[in-house]
């Protein structure tokens, strides 16, 4: 269909797509600030952007949560408002290792950061409680100092919001004043195209489509109906819908959450095209192999992911009470955290099976890599999934994967055992095959690692380049 | 001359039904499933094409004959499911223009892993080929036509058969033409018949694809073909699956018109004709020997056992259910022994292979599984319930004895 819009155009002729492009990228978090997929996948698509020559400046609202700020530093880290652009270095120190991170790959890419307490994946609540500790500390710390939130004068003011006193406690308010600072900050930069990734950024595209009449097209790695199940929270639907509506094309990582947008927030399948997520290939491949030695007559059965309802962490036990009444010589590793957390962990208790059920917090770089290498199974019994990359990171580190069928990575994955989240059943029977037979455990990571090669971010790149100038077309004035 | 020798393979296997580690039933196989299967094949493709072949072989007068060979696993699902089947193969037998071959009665791969359970499943097939047809069969084919020199010796030691059915596969012709009859190195007088596949898969695998150069093929382009091979061979080996006429190609491709045209315009030539295998080997002489040190199969590109047993589940499945002969045979239980002869069947090993799957190719047709690996669980698990079933039964006979040497 690309190619109808380009005839159409006739004499517009791009020979790469991605030349001479240039996008005003909105995201919320990036690596190392990662809690989820979606850091993973804005890190994946821009690096392959950037080889493919698109240009990209990437807005992001940096966390001002202490507790990252240990990990990591960026460049020029008393800034607090607008930074004027800069080239990326990353310093990230992991334990006591300081590793001096060069993205060469990213020498096409800027990153500007609007503070803002904006985080993935929280709920309103979340924040609010965030907000409360955080205003907590700053008594603590500096009780001479009255005001406060002179702090948040810098973050750029969004002076519509007469009620400075507490627009910061609300996170919807928050993102509408990171929307209002993101056309402050886009007014000044040139670019063609702009790209929302995920609600929390829709309002500030919206904004910038408006104020510079630039294409819209926003990303959709999850929707509310993912995150809530039917318990959908309103405003955020209708931010989701609107941003949605106002663009002028939707990403989606899948089939699965292609239908959603279309028969969930009643966007026309013509606007919709499914983007599949890459992975980045693991580059300490030859590690792995002698991990075979290594290993103790246990087997290790591994959940990776944030403990909550969308995950769905409590069939991962049910299938483990199954499992361990079939074979003894098995634990399961819960290697994340969340808000389910404590009660999975009473869960566990409660099932008797509280010594057998691993609970490791949230794992980071090499921690990650440690857990894959141990793992003789990973299994991702999503609820609902919009993609799911950790599966192919499990591939990627020749674990072998078991995934629910509604999850996007399905249907880009045959190497991979599927199952209904629901049928705990089979899926504890699926786990016990991994475990009982190495040929099934041996043929899957044969394949699986050599197929998950074959899903790269460079195709992903391709294709957002290639609905960038189908967008951009569109908005060339006829003349 | 040329001979043309028609033989269709007649199979159905006994699938499994889903069978979870929890199972602990003993009844393995899909009833529902394979009745509906059975019923379908049978409406599309048994029925009419035996309908149409008994017609033409009367519109004949004896002047167009074919060979079969019908599996046994095929046979009882007739039986329970279709019957009227059988009374057509029944017509077609007393045509006497029909000859039957015999295979493994379970369409196993017991050759390459037991030759006491592969001459046993050959003699059971034998006999209900003469119970069922009056015929007892001369020429031997094995499952998917797999083969080696040592299939040959291992034939011929058995005295009761004439002749191979084989794949003219290019690694061993070197060049030469199927087209004629050979033999095995070393072999007294058994002789081999080999599968023109060209031709064989213009009909099975080509008739109905649109981005072939000779579509659409008609009888009198096909009949032309054939007539091109006179002076240059004696007879045209067509072999396929029966399957073809209606199920692989459906009647609306108008394989049945084919079929139904085909022996009147080869007949057309007074140089041609039809022949059965054994009329083949009667009529003439070997003109060479071919070596096959190496085991062929007329599946897929390769022609090599890739299948069955490409990867490690297949190779770990296959191991498996002949590593507990020994223990299923001695515990002496009619159904335990059938069960296990059933889960022999090369299909559920076809079932795991992974070649080719992503690519979503003629393996997943076939197969009634999501993918190759849903199929070596399922099969694991039934096979490891049937190990469990053979052990409870040992020990019940240990039961037994001890019972009787305490009362004695």
């Amino acid at each position: 269909m690309y190619d109808t819009a380009g005839s159409d155009v006739g004499c517009v002729s791009v020979p790469l797509w991605g030349l001479n492009m240039k996008v005003f990228m909105l995201g919320w978090e990036f690596p190392p600030f990662i809690s989820g997929g979606l850091g993973t996948a804005c890190y994946g698509l821009t690096k392959a952007m950037s080889k493919l020559g698109v240009e990209v400046i990437f807005a992001l609202p940096k966390s001002i949560d202490e507790a990252y700020s240990t990990h990591v530093k960026l460049l020029s880290p008393n800034s607090l408002a607008w930074r004027p652009r800069m080239n990326l270095g990353v310093e990230i120190i992991e334990g006591q290792e300081r590793t001096d991170v060069v993205y060469d790959r990213l020498r096409n890419v800027q990153f500007h950061e609007i503070e803002s307490m904006l985080e993935p994946y929280n709920r309103p609540e979340h924040y609010i409680e965030r907000f409360e500790d955080y205003i907590r500390q700053k008594r603590l710390s500096r009780s001479k100092d009255g005001d406060i939130l002179s702090d948040f004068d810098d973050f750029g003011d969004y002076s519509n919001d007469s009620d400075s006193g507490d627009y910061c406690g609300n996170m919807f308010q928050e993102i509408h004043r990171y929307a209002g600072s993101a056309v402050r900050l886009a007014v000044h930069e040139d670019f063609d195209v702009i790209h929302a990734h995920d609600w929390m950024t829709y309002p500030a595209g919206i904004a910038i489509a408006a104020v510079t009449g630039k294409p819209l097209v926003v990303h959709v790695h999850s929707t509310e109906f993912d995150r809530s199940g039917e318990h959908v929270n309103q405003v955020i639907y209708d931010i989701e819908r609107k941003g949605m509506h106002s663009a002028d094309k939707v990403i989606t990582v899948s089939h699965l959450t292609r239908n959603i947008v279309i028969s969930r927030y009643g966007v026309i399948g013509e606007k919709c095209e499914v983007v599949y997520n890459g992975v980045e290939l693991n580059s300490n491949g030859p590690q792995s192999i002698n991990r075979t030695g290594i290993r103790s007559n246990e087997k290790i059965v591994l959940f990776l992911g944030r403990i909550t309802m969308q995950k769905g962490p409590e069939y991962f036990l049910q299938a483990a009470k199954r499992v361990l009444g079939e074979m003894d010589n098995v634990k399961f590793v819960m290697a994340g955290s969340g808000d389910m957390m404590n009660s999975i962990i009473e869960m566990a208790a409660g099932m008797g099976i509280g010594d057998k059920v691993l609970f490791t917090g949230f794992l980071r770089g090499k921690d990650v890599q440690r857990v894959y290498e141990m793992a003789d199974l990973y299994v991702m019994p999503s609820v609902s999934e919009p993609f799911g990359i950790a599966p192919l990171e499990a591939l990627n580190h020749d674990v072998p994967v078991l995934i629910s069928n509604q999850s996007g990575v399905a249907e880009v994955l045959t190497h991979a055992l599927k199952v209904d989240f629901w049928d705990v059943d089979e899926m504890a029977n699926k786990i016990l095959a991994v475990l009982k037979y190495p040929p099934l455990q041996m043929t899957l990571r044969e394949h699986g690692n050599f197929e998950v090669r074959k899903l790269r971010w460079e195709d992903a790149a391709e294709n957002c380049a290639k609905i960038y100038g189908d967008v951009m077309m569109r908005t060339i004035p006829a003349y | 001359m040329p001979s043309v020798c028609f033989y269709f393979q007649v199979h159905q296997p006994f699938r499994l039904r889903h069978y979870t580690v929890f199972d602990k039933s003993d009844s393995y196989f899909d009833k529902i499933k394979n009745h509906q299967i059975c019923r379908k094949v049978a409406d599309k493709c048994y029925l009419p094409a035996n309908r149409l072949l008994l017609d033409t072989i009367k519109r004949f007068g004896g002047e167009f004959k074919v060979s079969y060979s019908i599996t046994g696993t095929l046979m009882e699902q007739f039986h329970k499911y279709c019957p009227e089947v059988m009374s057509t193969f029944d017509a077609l037998a007393e045509t006497g223009c029909v000859e039957f071959l015999a295979e493994t009665y379970y369409h196993s791969l017991s050759f390459l892993y037991s030759r006491s359970e592969f001459v046993d499943q050959v003699f059971k097939h034998v006999d209900m080929t003469q119970k069922l047809f009056g015929q007892k069969p001369r020429v031997f084919r094995n499952t998917e036509l797999i083969y080696n020199n040592d299939l040959a010796n291992t034939i011929e030691a058995m005295g009761q058969f004439d002749a191979i059915i084989i794949e003219g596969a290019d690694k061993i012709l070197w060049g030469r033409s199927p087209n004629f009859l050979y033999q095995p190195p070393n072999s007294k007088h058994v002789k081999l018949l080999l599968k023109n596949y060209l031709l064989s898969d213009d009909i099975a695998f080509r008739f109905s694809n649109r981005s072939w150069k000779e579509y659409p093929l008609f009888a009198d382009k096909f009949a032309r073909w054939i007539n091109r091979i006179n002076g240059n061979g004696n007879v045209v080996n067509l072999f396929m699956d029966y399957e073809t006429f209606g199920e692989h190609q459906w009647e609306d491709t108008g394989i049945f018109d084919f079929i139904r045209e085909l022996p009147g315009q080869i007949l057309q030539n007074p140089d041609n004709n039809f022949l059965t295998p054994s009329e083949v080997i009667d009529r003439y002489d070997a003109v060479d020997t071919v070596d096959v040190p190496h085991t062929i199969s007329w599946a897929d590109a390769e022609r090599d056992l890739t299948a069955w047993l490409g990867n490690a589940m297949q190779s770990n499945a296959l191991h498996a259910v002949y590593r507990i002969e020994g223990m299923i045979k001695e515990a002496r239980d009619e159904r335990l022994i059938k069960d296990w002869r059933k889960l022999q069947t090369s299909d559920h090993f076809y079932y795991m292979c992974t070649k080719y799957f992503t690519d979503g190719d003629v393996h997943k047709y076939f197969s009634p599984y999501d993918s190759p690996y849903d199929s070596y669980i399922n099969y694991m698990n039934v096979l490891s319930s049937l190990e469990k079933r053979c052990s409870a039964l040992e020990s019940d006979d240990e039961l037994e004895v001890a019972d009787t040497a305490v009362a004695v």
